[in-house]
């Protein structure tokens, strides 16, 4: 199956309708039952195995997969509510703010911790650390950096090796990049320093993580810098060069969320799609994801991870965001 | 005999209703003051934190080469987390133009800088608790204006007080339940005392009209007082009716007597049979009439005495030897002998007076029946219990007569209509019963009747 | 006829017995006097207490009959006088009350029996008897005639020295017979005599009597003589 899908997704472009997605895909095409909208901000090729499951117990629902960024999700999310009925996104601070601002539907008996659901609409169903992605090569005969102090000695003592050989998210148009962004800024001033040190080395932005990762890959670049390491291990896969590091010092964990739209046509399918995300997931699909699922009883996870609280909607903040953009853009874009 | 009284509502259901409605009364009122202490008490908990919230706002507004600067810390929104994920809104506001935020959230009136304002609105649908807050900022000769709006969906806040007004409910009902005990409690207790009275009056014997002496509550003393003066008129109009009766049976029986005696003698002097048997039949009918009167009269005054029984320490064998001795005389006339046997001496506490009747009563009843010529035997005994049995050589009771006899001791009846025999075994009863006794009628195996009366 | 008794003023000793009848309904009195003289005894009757006060002054009576009810007191009163003025003569109580209330009381006030009223005349004389019995000796009453030793109080009995146990109704008949000696009794007299109208007396049962008291007499001087149609009389053979 998953190679079918693979085979699948190499075509896709080809088929990428003129609507402007990244991807789109539609599972169990020709069911009876109603067809799910799902948007979402992680590529098919994670994603699919899910959509595979729940379209395998649910023979009646087909599932329109379509894939865009973080923060295109939240635009188009906001122009036509009733275009999706179920949103996903990595970027948590974004969905909170859906969520706190109505788009998404209450959802009372979905059983699950407090701390991996907000106000009932609003559920996270997996964890996912924040990594720096090294081209071992980079680093041929030295010890692999495993903070970001590391990082940052190591390219102030070979600027060369690392100019333009360096990426990271450009937070204006990455809404993941951003929340990592700040909740990096939150911790530590170590964070300025990189983006300065980053910044002086003439860092490579990006978009989306694929993109960052297929340079990584392709050896354009030697370091990725908080891409998120379910996509690196996914892309890394067989590529022995690359090396997934956990930063030592202090680790950022983004929980990808889910919400129904409360403007949604299919209230029980997308409930059900739901569900099945956030509480029913029969451990096949969880083995075969490659994403990581949260663990609900898992303490530790939820001391590390950003929380989805309020807060979150204190960097959306008009003047609180145009303040750090410019304060990212003095560091990085000089 | 016996008219039940009108009833007219129960004073133990009154009491009982008064107080549980009082009680319900208190427990809503109880339940309704902490519901809205608390309601206060969990707004002012809200509010307090939304104040904090939009003071560290209010706090990062700054001025910085001439621009505003609102560098709004994460704290602000993070210290709103609620268990319910309450959903936030603020708005920022320069000199009354929306810079930030939401700007469906009005700031209705310019806030002054110490003078916030709370209200209770409507956001998307929801109601919200919103804080308006100002503050003035003062740079580089220009001054402006900064109203921040802050508003907090209440989900917390109304499960906070639907947990409250659970738990103040179950105070209330529990204070109800509590106090609906107390006031069965009361209700009858109080109503105790007057069933304590009315228990025992009823104990009473119909004879006993003695006052009411233990100690009533106050409220009690007249109605205790009244009852004492009805049952003194009621004594003395029975005393009366006593001496009546006495009177009376003295009026009847001496006439009798001098029919009597008159019969009698004329019999001695009459040969012509049929007159003879006119005069015995007479004689007969004059005995009739006046053991009846006797014997009721007999009874009436047992039962009197048998209500208020004056024990004293007696020797049983004493009393039975004085009343075999009187007896003798009629026992000789029907050739018979009384024999007394049993224990040398039973003391026991008893009315002698009752008791001696009752034993006449068995020995009379043994003389009627016993064949001439045989022995009627009473025994005295302290063992097994102290018992005197009497018992002859007659016919013996008819069965069906040993139990209409005995049915009518356990109806513990008067003698009305019963002349005869049996109201003689039924004044034993009675004073077997006022000793806490029982009289047991038997028949021997041998043959003749057994009476025994047990103490 | 010949009759002659070896005890000078005993032989009519019953005949002689003297009664103090205090009662104020004067029919009753007349009653009971009429009675009581048909036996031979000698009846005085007061009406009063203050009467019968002076009459037991004057006269001593073997036995005082006593009303309780009086019109000018309570008989107890009188009792309790009679008994504090030493004189034992006996006295039996004659009541209209209650047997409980009246008899109990009597007695403490030192009667020595009661009758309720109305009272059968043989149970009253049974009761005098009685009291006698106990009140006085056996010497009084002892008489000795044709062979016999007999004393109707103390019911002995005896012919030729030898010791005779009476019934209560041979005892009665022998009386009878002993105190009128040479008269005769109707067989329905006697019957009167000595039993009561409760019982139902058949002329056999006195032949029974009469026969048994016969065979006692055997021994001694005495013999009853039966006469057809009339009855029976007592004759002494000596």
């Amino acid at each position: 199956m998953r190679y079918l899908i693979a085979v699948i997704l190499l075509l896709l472009p080809l088929c990428a309708s003129a609507d402007d997605w990244e991807e789109r895909f539609v599972f169990n095409e020709g069911a009876e039952g109603p067809q799910l909208r799902v948007i979402s901000s992680t590529d098919t090729l994670l994603f699919a195995p899910f959509i595979e499951g729940f379209v395998a117990e649910n023979p009646l629902i087909s599932v329109e997969y379509l894939v865009t960024g973080s923060a295109d999700i939240d635009r188009r999310v906001r122009a036509n509510p009733s275009a999706f009925d179920v949103i996903i996104s990595s970027a948590m601070d974004l969905q909170l703010k859906l969520a706190n601002d109505g788009f998404a539907l209450r959802l009372e008996d979905v059983e699950v911790p407090p701390w991996t659901q907000w106000h009932h609409s609003l559920f996270a169903f997996t964890s996912e650390p924040a990594t720096i992605v090294i081209n071992r090569s980079a680093f041929e005969g030295r010890a692999l950096p495993e903070t970001r102090q590391d990082l940052i000695e190591a390219m102030r003592e070979r600027p060369d090796m690392f100019r333009g050989k360096i990426g990271t998210y450009d937070v204006r148009e990455s809404g993941l990049g951003y929340l990592f962004a700040t909740q990096d800024s939150r911790v530590s001033e170590t964070y300025w320093r990189l983006m300065e040190i980053m910044g002086g080395l003439r860092v490579k932005l990006y978009c989306c993580s694929g993109d960052m990762i297929s340079d990584l890959v392709e050896g354009k670049i030697h370091v990725a810098y908080n891409v998120l390491g379910s996509y690196a291990s996914a892309q890394a896969e067989g590529q022995d060069a690359l090396e997934v590091i956990l930063p030592s010092d202090f680790q950022t964990t983004m929980m990808r969320t889910v919400m129904v739209s409360s403007a949604t046509q299919s209230v029980q399918a997308a409930q059900q799609f739901l569900r099945y995300l956030v509480s029913d997931r029969p451990n096949e699909s969880t083995t075969q994801s490659p994403l990581p699922l949260l663990v609900a009883e898992d303490t530790v996870s939820e001391q590390e991870t950003i929380g989805l609280n309020p807060a979150l909607l204190t960097f959306l903040d008009s003047l609180k965001r145009k303040k750090f953009i410019s304060a990212w853009e003095n560091a990085v874009i000089q | 005999m016996t008219d039940s009284p009108t009833v007219s509502g129960s004073l133990r259901n009154r009491l009982v209703l008064t107080l549980i409605g009082g009680a319900a009364i208190l427990a809503i009122l109880l339940f309704l003051a902490v519901r809205s202490y608390a309601a206060r008490v969990a707004q002012q908990g809200q509010d307090n934190i939304l104040s904090a919230s939009v003071a560290s706002i209010l706090d990062a507004a700054a001025i910085r080469d001439g621009q505003l600067e609102i560098d709004i810390p994460y704290a602000a929104f993070s210290m709103l987390t609620t268990p319910s994920d309450d959903r936030v809104f603020y708005a920022i506001y320069q000199d009354g133009a929306f810079i930030s935020g939401y700007d469906e959230l009005q700031v209705d009136e310019p806030v002054a800088q110490a003078n916030w304002t709370f209200q209770s609105t409507e956001m998307r649908g929801e109601s919200i608790r919103q804080v308006n807050a100002g503050r003035t900022l003062v740079g580089l000769g220009k001054q402006t204006q900064i109203e921040v709006a802050l508003g907090q969906t209440q989900d917390a806040l109304s499960q906070t007080m639907d947990q409250i007004s659970r738990n103040a409910a179950f105070l209330g009902i529990g204070f109800f339940l509590l106090a609906a005990c107390l006031s069965f409690w009361v209700a009858s207790t109080t109503i105790g005392q007057l069933n304590k009275l009315t228990t025992s009056v009823t104990r009473r014997g119909p004879q006993d009209l003695s006052p009411f002496r233990k100690p009533v509550p106050r409220e009690m003393a007249p109605l205790v007082t009244s009852l004492n003066s009805l049952m003194g008129r009621l004594d003395q109009s029975l005393g009366q009716s006593e001496d009546f009766i006495a009177e009376a049976a003295h009026r009847v029986r001496t006439p009798l007597a001098t029919v009597r005696s008159y019969a009698e003698a004329t019999l001695h002097r009459v040969e012509r049979k049929e007159n003879r048997e006119a005069l015995r039949a007479m004689v007969r009918a004059i005995d009739e009439s006046s053991r009846a009167a006797g014997q009721l009269l007999d009874h009436a005054m047992i039962t009197f005495r048998a209500d208020h029984l004056e024990r004293e320490d007696i020797d049983l064998v004493v009393l039975t030897k004085d009343l075999v001795q009187r007896l003798t005389p009629i026992a000789e006339m029907r050739e018979l002998t009384l024999s007394l046997t049993g224990a040398r001496a039973v003391p026991y506490s008893g009315d002698p007076i009752l008791l001696q009747n009752a034993v006449r009563n068995m020995i009379d009843n043994a003389l009627k029946y016993a064949p001439v010529d045989s022995t009627v035997v009473i025994d005295v005994r302290a063992d097994p219990n102290v018992q005197i049995k009497v018992s002859d050589a007659g016919p013996g009771f008819p069965s069906e007569e040993i139990d209409m006899l005995t049915r009518r001791f356990e109806r513990g009846q008067n003698a009305t209509g019963t002349i005869g025999s049996g109201l003689g075994l039924t004044i034993a009863q009675d004073v077997a019963t006022a000793h806490g006794g029982t009289l047991e009628l038997s028949n021997k195996p041998e043959g003749g009747a057994c009476v025994i009366l047990s103490l | 006829m010949n009759l002659t008794s070896t005890c000078h003023g005993r032989e009519d000793f019953l005949r002689l017995m003297k009664f103090l009848l205090v009662e104020d309904n004067l029919d009753l009195a007349n009653a009971i006097t009429s009675r009581m003289r048909l036996d031979g005894h000698v009846v005085d009757h007061a009406a009063k207490l203050d009467d019968a006060t002076a009459y037991a002054e004057v006269e001593e009576y073997d036995l005082i009959l006593l009303d309780i009810m009086l019109p000018d007191g309570d008989g107890r009163e009188f009792l309790a006088r009679h008994r504090a003025s030493d004189l034992d003569t006996p006295v039996i109580v004659l009541t209209a009350r209650s047997q409980v209330s009246d008899r109990i009381g009597s007695l403490d006030m030192g009667a020595d029996d009661y009758v309720t009223k109305p009272f059968d005349h043989a149970e009253l004389e049974a009761r005098c008897r009685a009291v006698l019995r106990r009140k006085s000796g056996n010497a009084k009453s002892r008489i000795e005639v044709g062979g016999i030793v007999f004393d109707p109080v103390a019911g002995h009995f005896s012919v030729g020295g030898r010791d005779i146990s009476l019934r209560n109704r041979e005892l009665r008949l022998m009386e009878l017979f002993i105190n009128a000696p040479g008269q005769v009794f109707s067989k329905q007299k006697l019957a009167d005599r000595l039993f009561t109208y409760d019982d139902n007396v058949s002329d056999n049962a006195i032949e029974v009597y009469v026969g048994r008291l016969r065979k006692h007499l055997e021994a001694s001087d005495l013999k009853i003589t039966t006469l057809r149609g009339l009855g029976y009389r007592l004759d002494h053979d000596g």
